[in-house]
């Protein structure tokens, strides 16, 4: 049996009988900007292998699901407990999503401080869409991103955190996307925005979780601005049930003396991609995009990255770790670009990866460009084993042998946890890679 | 009969890759005792080592290793370690990103759990730890980094006297714990091997050269040459070595 791909005049098709009850459907700008995600996908095509970009990470199993609506805000299963990163009396505040719906029953957003606009974008377009209008479509742009035109088409739902100049988001927000509690599987186009203006500050902590056995497919973007002096902090957990697909483009605008620092740990789902684009356009911004991804049976995780420097005295930092059991596959494209203008550029990259068995598989992709002829920019990409040495050191202390391979590993990972500069976050993540190494993620 | 010897080596046949080193070693150490073995490169001294502590690749094609009156060859080496028997590596290994703090730890609890004992929280693992390193010394940083990165020759050295002193064995096996060292680290991590000298502890020094016994003074020397011991004596015997050399046991093998 071969199922159907869904092919752009199919997806057509689809938008055609959705886009009356899309957010937003009466706003003409929004309107127009939904026809020209479709054309520009139907330009491009779905991306494959034969795509730079792509070269590692097949979406052949995800071109056959229908894009549509999904079903309604309430899970079929009651939700009791969320299941958060920060307990209730810790959390600063948090947003929930349920099927790439906003859930307004699970979310804690009564305490955000004065300045500080927390609201999901399917409200933002209903009832305010002048509040996204100036950045929605403005940071991701359309060239070469099927998978964003596709998303701006159908985008539905998703989370809208603004932060007034000066303004400080006192705690972190976490940000809880529960998916796979439905019986049919449409892709979730969740659209999310983050606009920190001049000199505000916040923490945000995307949570994305999934009913283990079911599977579902994610296709989001979000677009990030990070105003002049302004400090992002941008973490995410992606740790999906097994059979889900979870493809994620992010795209962020740093502007002068500013700092983004994202984290991304990937555990879940058995296809995932992480495709961050950040631009450093304002001198002495900052950035810092690390991750690990744990990955085990037949699980597949890409972490593709570009990091552009446009301008003078920017610098940006990148460090990956990966362990990869069985028959998984981790993929990084790290690219680093230096324009001619960038002079000065400091850019340090590394992907480091640990092949847990003979079957797994790495591929790393560094790639510098560089325009400018006053930089200083390093890369390094390493694969290797446990080292048995090591391993053999501590079993003659009386260190089992599986407990010994738990430290080796978490000590491994632990050189890009300790890129986290917020010291909870850090300690969270670390326990959750505890529970991936104990089995019980 | 007299008591036990803790560790009783009877023929032992060993091979590595195929190839083999140890070809029929003979050897009784008594519970206290202090035995150096010396030897030329290649004797097999380090095999020894790691065929007693069970490291893989190490196959064992004939003989027995009797320890406490047990045969340990079918043990895993953490188990082993769990039963008292410790060796001090001739090149400690690098762990980044695990403390001293932790790694000793997780082996001092691991120790404890597989022998039935109730394992130390933090704090008292600290207090029991802190006890050790000013007995022997050892500045509180030591602890605090990776274990063994960025350490000096004789702080690696020192910091396998310590892994000593906190999980307290009753076979201790130095292999070539001198080398690396110039005199004033090899005298420190002397005094820390012989505070650990007591009736309860037998020791087993691997070395190359006699100048460690100056400071280690052992109760019996033997000659490993070419897989076997070819002469055992006492403490005499290190100085003769000195003198000679090995060229006669290399020869006569």
């Amino acid at each position: 049996m071969t199922a159907t791909i869904t092919t752009p005049e199919i997806l057509t098709e689809q938008f055609g009988t959705v886009r009356a009850q899309l957010p937003g459907a009466d706003v003409p700008w929004l309107a127009a900007m939904r026809e020209a995600g479709l054309g520009r996908f139907s330009e491009l095509g779905w991306p494959n292998t034969k795509t730079e970009a792509w070269k590692y990470t097949s979406l052949q199993n995800v071109q056959t699901v229908p894009f549509g609506l999904g079903r309604s805000a309430e899970p079929a299963a009651k939700i009791d407990v969320v299941p958060c990163l920060f307990e209730s009396e810790t959390a600063g505040h948090r947003l929930v999503l349920v099927n790439g719906h906003y859930n307004e029953n699970l979310s804690l957003l009564d305490n955000v401080p004065d300045g500080v606009v927390v609201l999901s974008l399917a409200e933002a377009l209903r009832t305010d869409p002048q509040l996204v209008e100036p950045y929605l479509g403005h940071v991701g742009l359309l060239d070469g991103q099927p998978l964003l035109a596709l998303n701006t088409a159908f985008m539905n739902d998703g989370f809208v955190i603004k932060v007034s100049k000066g303004a400080v988001l006192d705690g972190p927000l976490e940000v809880i996307f529960i998916g796979g509690f439905e019986d049919d599987t449409v892709v979730h186009n969740t659209r999310n925005l983050i606009i920190m203006e001049e000199g505000s500050q916040a923490t945000v902590v995307e949570n994305h979780v999934g009913f283990p056995t079911m599977g579902c497919v994610d296709n989001e973007v979000c677009e990030i601005c990070v105003g002049p002096g302004a400090i992002l902090k941008h973490y995410k957990l992606q740790s999906k049930g097994i059979n889900s697909t979870h493809l994620n483009t992010a795209h962020v605008d740093v502007e002068r003396d500013a700092t983004y620092e994202a984290f991304l740990l990937s555990i879940g789902a058995l296809l995932s991609r992480n495709e961050k684009t950040v631009r450093l356009k304002g001198e002495g911004s900052h950035c810092a995009i690390n991750g690990a991804f744990l990955l085990r049976g037949k699980q597949h995780c890409d972490n593709t990255t570009t990091i552009e420097h446009l301008v003078p005295h920017t610098s940006s930092r990148e460090v990956f770790k990966g362990a990869l059991d069985d028959e998984s596959r981790g993929v990084f494209q790290g690219r680093i670009v230096v324009r001619k203008e960038a002079q000065q550029t400091d850019g340090h990259q590394m992907c480091k990866t640990l092949l847990l068995s003979n079957k797994a598989e790495i591929d790393t992709k560094p790639e510098l460009e560089i325009y400018a002829d006053d930089v200083k920019c390093s890369h390094g990409a390493t694969a290797g084993q446990l080292d048995e040495t090591a391993l053999f050191y501590m079993r003659s202390r009386g260190i089992p042998e599986v407990a010994a391979r738990e430290l080796l590993i978490e000590a491994f990972l632990g050189e890009a946890l300790d890129e986290i500069n917020d010291e909870n976050v850090r300690d969270l993540l670390r326990s959750k890679v505890g529970h991936w190494l104990a089995r019980d993620n | 009969m007299g008591q036990t010897p803790i560790l009783e080596i009877n023929d032992l046949h060993a091979t590595v890759d195929g190839k083999e080193i140890l070809k029929g070693l003979t050897l009784t150490i008594n519970p206290g005792e202090v035995h150096a073995i010396m030897g030329p490169n290649g004797s097999g001294k380090s095999t020894l080592s790691y065929v007693l502590t069970g490291r893989e690749g190490y196959e064992v094609t004939g003989g027995d290793v009797l320890y406490e009156g047990e045969n340990i060859l079918e043990l895993q080496p953490e188990e082993r370690a769990a039963k008292g028997v410790f060796l001090a590596f001739q090149y400690p290994v690098e762990i980044p990103g695990v403390t001293n703090t932790t790694f000793l730890k997780e082996a001092m609890n691991a120790v404890l759990k597989q022998r039935g004992d109730e394992p130390m929280d933090a704090m008292e693992f600290m207090k029991f730890l802190r006890g050790k390193t000013k007995e022997l010394g050892i500045a509180d940083d030591m602890i605090k980094r990776s274990v063994n990165v960025g350490f000096s020759g004789g702080e690696k050295k020192r910091n396998e006297v310590l892994q000593m002193a906190v999980l307290e064995p009753k076979l201790a096996i130095l292999d070539e714990t001198d080398s690396g060292l110039d005199i004033d680290a090899l005298k420190t991590v002397s005094n820390g091997v012989n505070a650990l000298r007591s009736p309860e502890r037998s020791m087993l020094v691997i070395t190359h050269y006699q100048r460690l016994l100056d400071y280690i003074v052992p109760d019996f020397v033997h000659v490993l040459a070419n897989g076997s011991i070819k002469r055992s004596g006492g403490k005499e015997l290190a100085i003769e070595l000195e003198k000679f050399g090995y060229a006669e046991f290399i020869e006569a093998a």
